[in-house]
Order: structure tokens, then sequence, then C-alpha cells
């Protein structure tokens, strides 16, 4: 089984740019990533692309072919969709073909296109992740369905309302507080917790604040077995030493839990096992904040906290970027932004900028050598988790 | 547009005969079910389901989708009936009113949007 590299990456401004095409933003991302890697295009073998609701959005269908002719590909091209875990789907199966050995070079990566349309068609849109009959038919929305899991949380935990939402607050605001070096993060802004405690509900207990934005943007990873980064003399310092993932059941009320997200404790235990590291060897991660009590419920998932323990932990100072395991350094979802068939490829970028040292708050994490990220498809009901680390 | 299963199980709370199915191992889903995602039996029988359920969680939605704007806020809840979980919107009471713990019946009702039907939850 060969190594797999990342030899380079690519991104996009993640913010309002709903004058722009899809396949436009999929090939700045694309070409960055190969500036950035020194690969020719012409070694690239395979092209899998992350997209959520392209066909909704631009009401373009058969998005792949269309996105590598963009990208100035001419290799085999397959969309991955997963709702919010797209991307992360398309990254884990580029790495597991060139680990394969069926492929040196593949091109992951992701493209949502979104601020074309307004909040409600949005609101719309997103919620097709849920189940369509059960769930959206009773009037369950995307933040309508992590605030039921948030209130459950409490539930279980004996959390008093206003402790959760200033516990939510404060991971919101940590989240503001990464973003504001972040060129490529949607708001470069400080975030008080006062201001998000004062936002307007949008979804009890969830308001504006605990929401990430609507966002345009996209990813792109060159994945380089280790043969050829040699062959080549390419600068690839971080590999892709594991990948896992994990279902569940698509509706909340098929769930056995409320309150945890077994997906990403599936997928975690998957990729840790790949790995060979467990939860105390991670140095930092890049968690699916969609919704600031997804990060709660993923850093309990990948094992950072035992469940009903995450809650506190940015409020606490341990997750922020001065705390002994700083939780999305890139400002996240909620701050970074989440253009959706984007996003799984994006935390790849970043965690590898992260741990090459070129990332602005890399200085942050001088000493990491093991990165997670954690990419969340719906409610949960699918995960994808990868383990990077800093090659020997 | 009909979706088979799914709307005899809808209407079936018009007349106060909601079900729910149960595969031969006593595990309890709503339909349509070809196969029990527990324990893989592919024998369902159709069970009558407990007039009240206990809500497991609720929210109020001030933002809805364009297809619930005029309901907008209301509360939506996940309900345990025992057998069977089941998620609606509350109707007759103030949002934000309904807590967990307490006990609601399920009926059909009608969107103030759109005037499709909804599972809806009532106090009892």
């Amino acid at each position: 089984m060969s190594g797999v590299r990342v030899a380079g990456v690519g991104l996009t401004h993640f913010g309002s740019h709903p004058e722009r095409t899809g396949r436009d933003l999929f090939a700045e991302a694309a070409l960055a990533a190969k500036e950035d890697a020194g690969v020719p295009l012409s070694d690239v073998e395979q092209l899998n692309v992350g997209n959520f609701a392209g066909p909704l959005s631009e009401g373009q269908g058969h998005l792949a072919p269309l996105l590598a002719e963009a990208a100035g590909l001419t290799c085999p091209a397959t969309r991955y969709e997963e709702a919010c875990a797209s991307a992360g789907v398309a990254v884990r199966e580029g790495v597991r073909t060139v680990r394969s050995g069926e492929a040196d070079v593949v091109l992951a990566g992701g493209v949502e296109r979104m601020t074309n349309h307004d909040t409600p068609e949005v609101t719309e849109s997103l919620a097709i992740a849920a189940d369509e009959l059960f769930e959206v038919r009773a009037g369950v929305t995307f933040p309508a369905a992590y605030a039921l899991m948030a209130t459950a949380y409490a539930d279980a935990y004996g959390v008093d309302e206003d402790d959760l939402k200033t516990d939510l607050a404060n991971v919101a605001s940590k989240n503001h507080d990464n973003a504001i070096p972040n060129e490529y993060a949607q708001y470069q802004r400080e975030l008080t917790v006062e201001q998000a405690l004062d936002a307007p509900p949008v979804a009890e207990p969830l308001a504006l604040f605990d929401c990430c934005p609507i966002t345009d943007g996209a990813s792109a990873i060159f994945l380089v077995s280790e043969e050829y980064a040699a062959e080549h003399d390419l600068d690839a310092g971080v590999s892709v030493v594991g990948t896992g993932q994990g279902a569940d059941r698509m509706a909340l009320q098929d769930r056995e839990h409320l309150a945890r997200t077994p997906a990403a404790d599936d997928a975690a235990a998957m990729a840790y096992d790949d790995a060979g590291i467990d939860a105390a060897d991670v140095d930092v991660a890049e968690v699916h904040d969609c919704f600031t009590i997804a990060e709660v419920l993923a850093i309990e998932s990948l094992g950072f906290y035992d469940p009903g323990e995450g809650l506190g932990a940015a409020r606490r100072g341990e997750t922020r970027a001065d705390g002994d395991l700083p939780i999305n350094l890139s400002g996240g979802l909620k701050a970074k932004g989440h253009p959706v068939g984007a996003t799984g490829g994006s935390q790849i970028a970043e965690m590898t900028r992260l741990l090459r040292g070129d990332h602005p708050n890399s200085d942050k994490v001088d000493d990491a050598e093991v990165g997670v990220t954690h990419n969340a498809g719906g409610t949960v009901a699918s995960a994808v988790v990868h383990v990077l680390e800093v090659a020997e | 547009m009909s979706d088979a299963g799914f709307d005899e199980w809808l209407h079936a709370f018009v007349a106060d005969d909601g079900y729910y199915v149960e595969c031969a191992n006593g595990h309890g889903y709503l339909p349509p079910r070809r196969i029990c995602p527990d324990c893989g039996s592919t024998e369902f029988t159709e069970e009558s389901l407990p007039e009240s359920g206990v809500v497991e969680t609720i929210t109020t939605v001030h933002v809805p989708a364009p297809a619930f704007k005029a309901d907008a806020p209301y509360d939506t809840a996940v309900v345990d009936f025992g057998p069977a979980r089941i998620t609606g919107i509350v109707v007759d009471a103030e949002p934000g009113s309904i807590e967990i713990g307490d006990a609601v019946e399920a009926d059909v009702g009608a969107s103030e949007t759109t005037g499709k039907d909804v599972l809806v939850l009532r106090s009892v």
C-alpha cells in the first residue's frame, strides 16, 4: 500500500460571490492547488469533486466532467454527494485510490455556489439533506435539526438554558477570533460572546451567530503517492495517514442518541486505527461546526472529551488558539464559511497549511505533528475523519 | 405527487387510527419499510400507536423554509410514542410553551402557508 502525501492545496476566498459560477470557483481552486503542488495537470489521473446542491443552485447536473474541463483536466471525473460531507468523501476516495496503487495523482476537492439564491431558498435546498418525508415535511430546517440536538444535549446532561447559550456563544466567538488573520475567511472580524448572545433567534436555542453563513467557494487538494513525490522531488511535507467514515440513521427520530453523533465516533475510530494513533496524540483539529453545538458534538465524538464534557471547552479556553487543543484555527465553518460541498476539502487544505507552517495561525501550533479533520453530512448521518501528519 | 406508504400512514391519524409498523422482533418504525434497520427482519405488521407520546426534544423555529413561512414561529418536536418516535409541528399552543417531558397526541393538520397536510402535535 502506497503512502499518500498532500502535494498542494488550493482555495478560493470563502464568501459572498453571487455572480461567480461554480465552474469558475472550482477552476480557481484547482489551478491554485496546481501552482502550490508543482505538479502538471497532465499528470492528474482522476478528479473527485464534492458538490451538494449544484442541480438546485445552478440547474446543473453532471458536474464532474464540466469541472474537469474548467480546471484543464482530461482525466475521468466523478462527483461525490454526501450533503455537507461531500468533499470529505471525495478526498477519502482519492486517498484510497492512491493507496491502492491505481493512481499516483488524484485531484480531490469540492465546490458550492449558494449566495445566488436568497436565504429562504437556500434554507429549503439545505433541508433536503434531512429526511424529506418525516423531517422536512414536519417543518425541520437545518438550524432546527441542530437545535433539536442542542436541546436534547442540555436535557441529557442537565445544562441550564442560559449556560448552554453562553457556552455555545463562546464557540462562535472563538472561531471568529481564529478567522481574523485567515485571508480566505468570510468573516475576518471579532464576534464577542455578548454579540452572539444578543443575536436574533433562528431555531431556539440557536441564534444567528450559532449558525454558519451561506458561502460560495471551492477547495482543491493534490493527493500523490509517496513514490511520485520522491521521484519528482516534490515539497510535500504532509501525509494523510488515516481515513475513516461512519453512518447513522437519516432522521433524528430513528437515532438511538439525539445528543451524540455515533457516525463520527465510528469514523474517528476507523481513522485513528488506520493511522495508529489515539485521541491523545492529536495536536490540532478542524471540525464541522455548521452550528456551534456541532463543534461540541464533534470534539466529543473525536474522543477529546467525554460525552457531556465538550460544551464548556471553548469557554474554559481549552480549544482556543492558545489552549491545549486548538479547534478550528481556520475559523471553522462558522467564521471561515461553509460552501457545503467544498468544506471537507477546505479542512484538509487548512490543516495542511497549519502543519506545513504557512498558515497565518501556524505559530499557534508550532510543534504540531498530528492534525485531524472532521467533516459531517446532514445531522451527522454521515461523517468522514482524516488524520494528517508531518511527514518524516 | 403521492408517496405510497407515507400518505396512508399520515392520513390514518385523521380517523384516530395512527399506527406504526413492527417487525417480527418487536422493533417499531414508520412506513414504508421492507427490512428492519435493527435486526434485518422482513416481516412487518401494522400496530396501533399509543394515543399520546412524550416530547423528547423541541425547538421554536423563527426562520422557516418557504413552505412554512406563514406558520413561523412554530415549535417542532421529536416525540417518543414508545415503540416509535414521530417528528411534528406543535399546534394550539404558544410557541415555546411545550417542554421536554410534556404529553402530546399526533394528528393531521394543514400548513398555514401551503395548505398541505402536516403531522401536527397537540397537548393532551
